[in-house]
């Protein structure tokens, strides 16, 4: 019972939490903004061209697809500067040289980082309600969805934070890798309506699991079956868990 | 009572520099031991492996009876560690960074307890200040604050005086007295010769990442140390005279001065009969006095014979 280190867990959660606090209004802002416009241009003025799809309009068929679109973004970038700041300014000595284990390290970084993701979320979908008129069919697993899928891209921001050797690397991999398969993991469009081939290759991208899933829990229906959905978010949660493991194990980029 | 020991203690980085070679050392609960050696010696890397920032290639570190892989989080509780360079966040209150500390090592708040160590090292007046507004010595004294907020039993300090100015440079050895009146067992790297000399009980001297020598400073002062007889002559000479050649003398300020370096503690220091021999030749002398060797020139000669041997 003794042999943890809780104290210390919530030490870093609050002091994680106040770093997003002092940039609150535009941590704030910039969501419901990239939202609204979203909404704007591809709901209103593009979408009221568009037909439904899979018996929902347009404006609505994005919402699950937008709040990815940022929960991915945003999750990696605060887990990934959470560990890289204290890395860049040297503070890393006292991380290490405290009593926190491998485990309570990237709970207190990643469960802090996950927060902000599911807050930005929560409010993506409440600023979605101005526009369109919100479907939410599951609920309690739409909630579970996005908290897993918060947790699994700040671990995988964890790692690239551990990773990067300078504020470049830490750019690099959200912005030329993760944001393009966003878009193209069918955050804006169901697969159905690409052409047979690069519905085909689509499915290389991991992404499109994850916004299927998570479309599942607001419509009940979504591009490959929740049960895959889940499977993948599953798998991919367990990779980057690995891959910290490793990371803590052999001292990776934070002991020399 | 020993409180840290270390043996066998080994670090090769991975592109094969040899840090560490097979340290043993062991400090005795309470004393303020330093460790001295030039850069590049091995004293932040035996540090870093103690205090979990280095992986070692080999050896044990056992802390007060707790081996430090098996119970880390016993053995980090009792250690304090004060890096070298400044590492601060920029943005956070100090008060609040002195509270994160002490939570980070898993201690329940005591805001008695930061408000007297913060006043201890007179950053209470600032404790509201954000840490970016520090000056560099008040950074320093900072990360002193987070280091002992967890009430540590030993406290590391790595090159606590590099770079900073004589006044807080007392101020430190003044503050690290009044720790060691408290219990708290002290072990500094320092490649200052006078500050080993000011506060330590016991010195060790790394070099090439091997330890060595260790001895109490008062021994090893004694041991090693060397006494230099300078006698101010009447008229300068150009040469040593051949009658001294067996003493060799050396000449200084310009043949002002004889010296003559000798073993204080040896039968025959050969100083009366260097005295007979002077006034034999008619070489008149002004006045002459002794001086002890400094810590200083020890090292220099151990470093010396440690890297030619």
């Amino acid at each position: 019972m003794s042999d943890n280190n809780l104290r210390g867990v919530w030490a870093i959660y609050k002091f994680e939490l106040a770093r997003f606090r002092r940039t609150f209004w535009t941590s704030l802002v910039l969501p419901v903004l990239t939202t609204a416009l979203y909404f704007i241009v591809f709901g209103s003025a593009i979408g009221s061209r568009m037909g439904d799809v899979g018996g929902t309009s347009y404006g609505a068929f994005i919402v699950p697809g937008l709040i990815m679109l940022s929960m991915f973004t945003e999750s990696i970038s605060n887990s990934s500067f959470g560990i890289y700041m204290p890395k860049w300014t040297g503070t890393i000595y006292e991380l290490l040289s405290s009593p926190l284990s491998a485990f309570e390290t990237v709970l207190a970084y990643v469960g802090a980082a996950a927060t902000k993701s599911v807050i930005i979320g929560i409010i993506i979908l409440a600023t979605s309600t101005f526009f369109v008129e919100p479907r939410v069919d599951h609920p309690v697993l739409m909630m579970g969805m996005m908290i897993l899928i918060a947790i699994a891209f700040c671990l995988f921001g964890f790692i690239i934070g551990i990773w990067a050797k300078n504020f470049e690397q830490l750019q690099v991999i959200p912005l030329l890798v993760v944001y393009p398969l966003t878009f193209l993991g069918g955050a804006f469009y169901s697969i159905n309506m690409l052409p047979p081939f690069w519905q085909t290759l689509t499915l290389f991208n991991p992404v499109v699991y994850l916004i299927s899933g998570f479309r599942w829990t607001f419509f009940g229906a979504g591009d490959v079956s929740i049960a895959v959905s889940m499977g993948a978010l599953a798998l991919f949660l367990a990779i980057c868990l690995g891959v910290i493991f490793w990371m803590f194990r052999t001292g990776y980029r934070l002991k020399s | 009572m020993s409180i840290l020991e270390i043996s066998g203690l080994a670090k090769v980085y991975a592109s094969g520099t040899v840090a560490l070679s097979d340290i043993d050392l062991t400090i005795q609960r309470g004393e303020i031991f330093a460790l001295l050696g030039p850069n590049g010696a091995g004293k932040t890397t035996m540090i870093g492996i103690i205090c979990g920032l280095v992986t070692p290639t080999r050896g044990t570190v056992i802390v007060d009876g707790k081996d430090f892989r098996q119970s880390y989080r016993k053995v980090r509780r009792k250690i304090g560690l004060v890096p070298q360079e400044l590492h601060t966040d920029a943005f956070e209150k100090v008060i609040d960074t002195i509270r994160f500390s002490r939570a980070l090592f898993g201690k329940a708040a005591n805001p008695a307890f930061i408000e007297e160590l913060l006043r201890d090292l007179t950053l209470w007046d600032k404790r509201d200040a954000q840490v970016q507004e520090l000056s560099g010595g008040m950074k320093r004294r900072l990360m002193i604050a987070k280091a002992l907020s967890h009430e540590p039993d030993i406290l590391f300090l790595d090159e606590p005086t590099a770079g900073v100015d004589v006044e807080l440079r007392r101020d430190m050895w003044r503050m690290v007295r009044r720790l060691r009146e408290r219990g708290v067992t002290i072990i500094l790297t320092t490649h200052y010769i006078e500050e080993a000399e000011e506060m330590a009980d016991r010195v060790g001297v790394i070099t090439g990442g091997k330890l060595i020598l260790v001895e109490e400073k008062q021994v090893l002062m004694r041991k090693l140390g060397r006494k230099r007889l300078t006698l101010n002559l009447d008229t300068p000479l150009t040469a040593i005279p051949v009658e001294l050649a067996e003493w060799r003398p050396e000449l200084a300020a310009e043949g002002h001065e004889l010296v003559y370096e000798f073993d204080a503690r040896a039968e025959k220091t050969g100083v009366p009969s260097l005295l007979r021999r002077v006034s034999d030749l008619g070489i008149g002398f002004s006045d002459l006095n002794t001086r002890q060797s400094s810590l200083e020139d020890i090292f220099v000669e151990l470093v010396h014979n440690g890297q030619t041997a």
